[in-house]
């Protein structure tokens, strides 16, 4: 774990500022694993009581370690809420907003970028004017849209409005502003049409602000509630955020199977997450939003 | 973990073009506006552009200027519009739950804040010099960000349950007798606002981190060298230095708590019933909205939300000239 040392102080620097103080750091281990634990408690606490009995869950004083693990309420999740119909919901608006946002806003954040056109200042302040706008300005005229269109319940309309992203197009414009003017030439050059040139030379370059730009848009998809709420009624066509609230509503007292279906609904985000982790927190952290 | 590539300036990561092979130029590429270049690029912009406006125009724009108009009108049972003038507006200024959503998402957002000062203090430790595990205790900090929220509240209702929550039997250890947290007016508010905290924490953290990785450790050198105390240093340098960080931090947690839904919605649940005084200024739209189907009313609540925003972050884009320091 070399980071420590290299993000910071140039090697060779000077001894390092209370460098002297050598192994005076053990006091900020104990505070910063005393926060940890408190972060990390509820993911454990979830656990364990999803592998716990009902019984156990509504004990007095708590039962911390369930004795024999009942992996028989896994089993019931999926028996007692349509668990695979909506995390297949889950899947398809990821994939359909992650790439349609990916070519979508690539394709709008260069020609801003980089190319001349007609009205360019002006349709680049109408997009990013929806960057200060709160959703619930916009979502009953989209609750009309789709619905005219018939694509309640369905995979399109839970995801149509989101393939398209003003904030998408602005962090693939900030990027394709950076990049030297010399490479693009070079391609012109070389007799590239435009689509080619955006696809051959600049796309390639763009792998960092493409990754964050995935990692934003599948985070937001997978957790986003309140749009899914709006145009799905039926528990099977929902995706898994707006249908564990939904089984949430209607049974109180189901807690092992109800923390069972959490678990499984945050798995694939939370291993993605600790697999990727340096990626997803400079992506997010570098393009400042969800 | 490889971190040797990691460009030290937080915010360059994203913007700087294939790292390594193209070092960046120093003023960047001088902007779009400024090369000198053939003068038109023939119809290709359009095939670029034309499907984000289109998509932007239908299901952004005009729906803007729609929720615009329908504020002005009220909705027949049977679909259809009627223009009732400023009705919605006046209905709203006298409707007691406007000024409950207004308190609670405020009070929501004001606990929130309160995570950047602890932020301000984990995210000193991360960069202490020799500091071993960061990027473990990192992801620690930063996994309820990325966790479902709808999926955490989940725990969190079991946590703050009244007759067999973890924290009452805690609190219960110190002679304290916990309320039934999530299903008491008041208490319901504090439980979601500290579940809140818990999620944005590690992005606060994140931030600052990156903040205080900016400060050219030769201030601290320079500092030493004039006497000054680790402590003298810690307000002359760096506290100054992180404001811009911590601007940015506030700003967008301020606007992510204007937006307090699903936190609410998942751990309270539409039944409860302290959901009334605890609702939030989304919560009442998504209410009037789509349950109770008052669609015209409901605009004009999204209207409100709107100029409350804006508002505030005017207001913060207009104070931070009092205590931000730019480099």
């Amino acid at each position: 774990m070399p980071e420590a040392t290299l993000t910071r102080a140039p090697a060779g620097a000077a001894p390092r500022r209370r460098g002297s103080r050598h192994g005076s750091n053990a006091w900020a281990h104990v505070l910063l694993a005393t926060g940890g634990v408190v972060m990390v408690f509820p993911f454990v606490w979830q656990l364990l009581t999803s592998l716990s009995t009902n019984a156990q869950v509504m004990s007095v004083p708590p039962v911390f370690w369930p004795g024999e693990l009942q992996w028989g309420n896994y089993a019931e999740v999926f028996s007692k809420l349509p668990f695979l119909q909506e995390f297949w919901v889950s899947v398809s608006i990821t994939v359909v907003r992650t790439v349609g946002q990916l070519v979508l806003c690539s394709m709008a954040g260069y020609a801003f970028a980089r190319m001349r056109f007609p009205l360019r200042g002006v349709l680049l302040a109408l997009v990013l004017s929806i960057l200060m706008v709160p959703s619930q300005v916009y979502l009953i005229p989209q609750y009309q849209i789709v619905n005219g269109l018939g694509w309640l319940n369905t995979v399109a309309g839970i995801a149509a409005p989101g393939v398209f992203s003003a904030f998408g197009t602005f962090l693939m414009m900030q990027f394709f502003k950076g990049v030297p003017d010399s490479l693009e030439e070079a391609a012109r050059l070389d007799g590239a049409n435009p689509f080619q040139v955006f696809w051959r030379v600049m796309l390639p370059l763009a792998g960092p602000s493409l990754g964050a730009l995935t990692i934003i848009t599948v985070l937001w998809s997978w957790n986003d509630l309140l749009w899914p709420l709006i145009v799905s009624t039926r528990a099977e066509s929902m995706p898994l955020a707006a249908g564990i609230a939904t089984f949430a509503g209607r049974t109180t007292t189901d807690y092992t199977v109800m923390m069972a279906a959490s678990v499984l609904a945050m798995a694939p985000i939370l291993l993605l997450f600790i697999v990727l982790q340096r990626r997803v927190i400079d992506g997010l952290a570098h393009s400042g939003l969800k | 973990m490889t971190s040797v590539d990691r460009s030290p300036r937080a915010g360059a990561g994203v913007a700087s073009p294939a790292r390594g092979s193209t070092p960046r130029p120093a003023g960047r590429a001088g902007g779009a506006d400024r090369r000198p270049r053939r003068s038109h690029d023939g119809w290709w912009p359009v095939l670029f552009v034309l499907p984000t406006m289109f998509g932007v125009v239908l299901f952004y724009l005009w729906p803007i200027v729609q929720t615009g108009y329908f504020s002005f009108t009220e909705w027949g049972a049977f679909g259809g519009q009627t223009w009732v003038g400023a009705e919605n507006y006046v209905r709203l200024a006298s409707d007691p739950d406007l000024g409950t959503a207004v308190v609670n998402t405020l009070v929501y957002t004001a606990i929130v804040l309160l995570g950047i000062p602890v932020a301000m203090v984990v995210a000193s430790l991360l960069n202490r010099p020799g500091m071993r595990f960061t990027a473990f205790y990192r992801v620690l900090y930063f996994m309820p960000y990325v966790a479902m929220p709808t999926a955490v509240a989940m725990v969190w209702r079991l946590i703050f349950n009244g007759d067999f929550g973890v924290l009452n039997w805690l609190l219960g250890l110190v002679g304290i007798d916990g309320p039934a947290w999530t299903s008491t007016p008041g208490f319901a508010l504090v439980a979601v606002s500290v579940v809140g905290l818990w999620t944005s924490l590690g992005f606060a953290i994140i931030i600052l981190s990156a903040g205080l990785r900016n400060i050219p450790p030769e201030l601290y050198e320079a500092a030493a060298l004039d006497g000054a105390t680790a402590w003298r240093q810690f307000r002359s340098v760096t506290v100054p230095l992180l404001t811009p960080s911590v601007f940015f931090v506030t700003v967008i947690t301020v606007i992510n708590g204007f937006q307090l839904f699903d936190l609410l919605y998942a751990l309270m649940g539409q039944a409860n019933p302290a959901i009334q005084q605890t609702q939030s200024l989304v919560y009442l739209f998504y209410n009037e909205a789509f349950l109770r189907n008052d669609k015209g009313f409901a605009a004009a609540i999204a209207m409100v939300i709107l100029l409350i925003v804006g508002a505030v972050t005017l207001l913060q884009f207009r104070m931070q000239r009092r205590w931000v320091t730019y480099a």
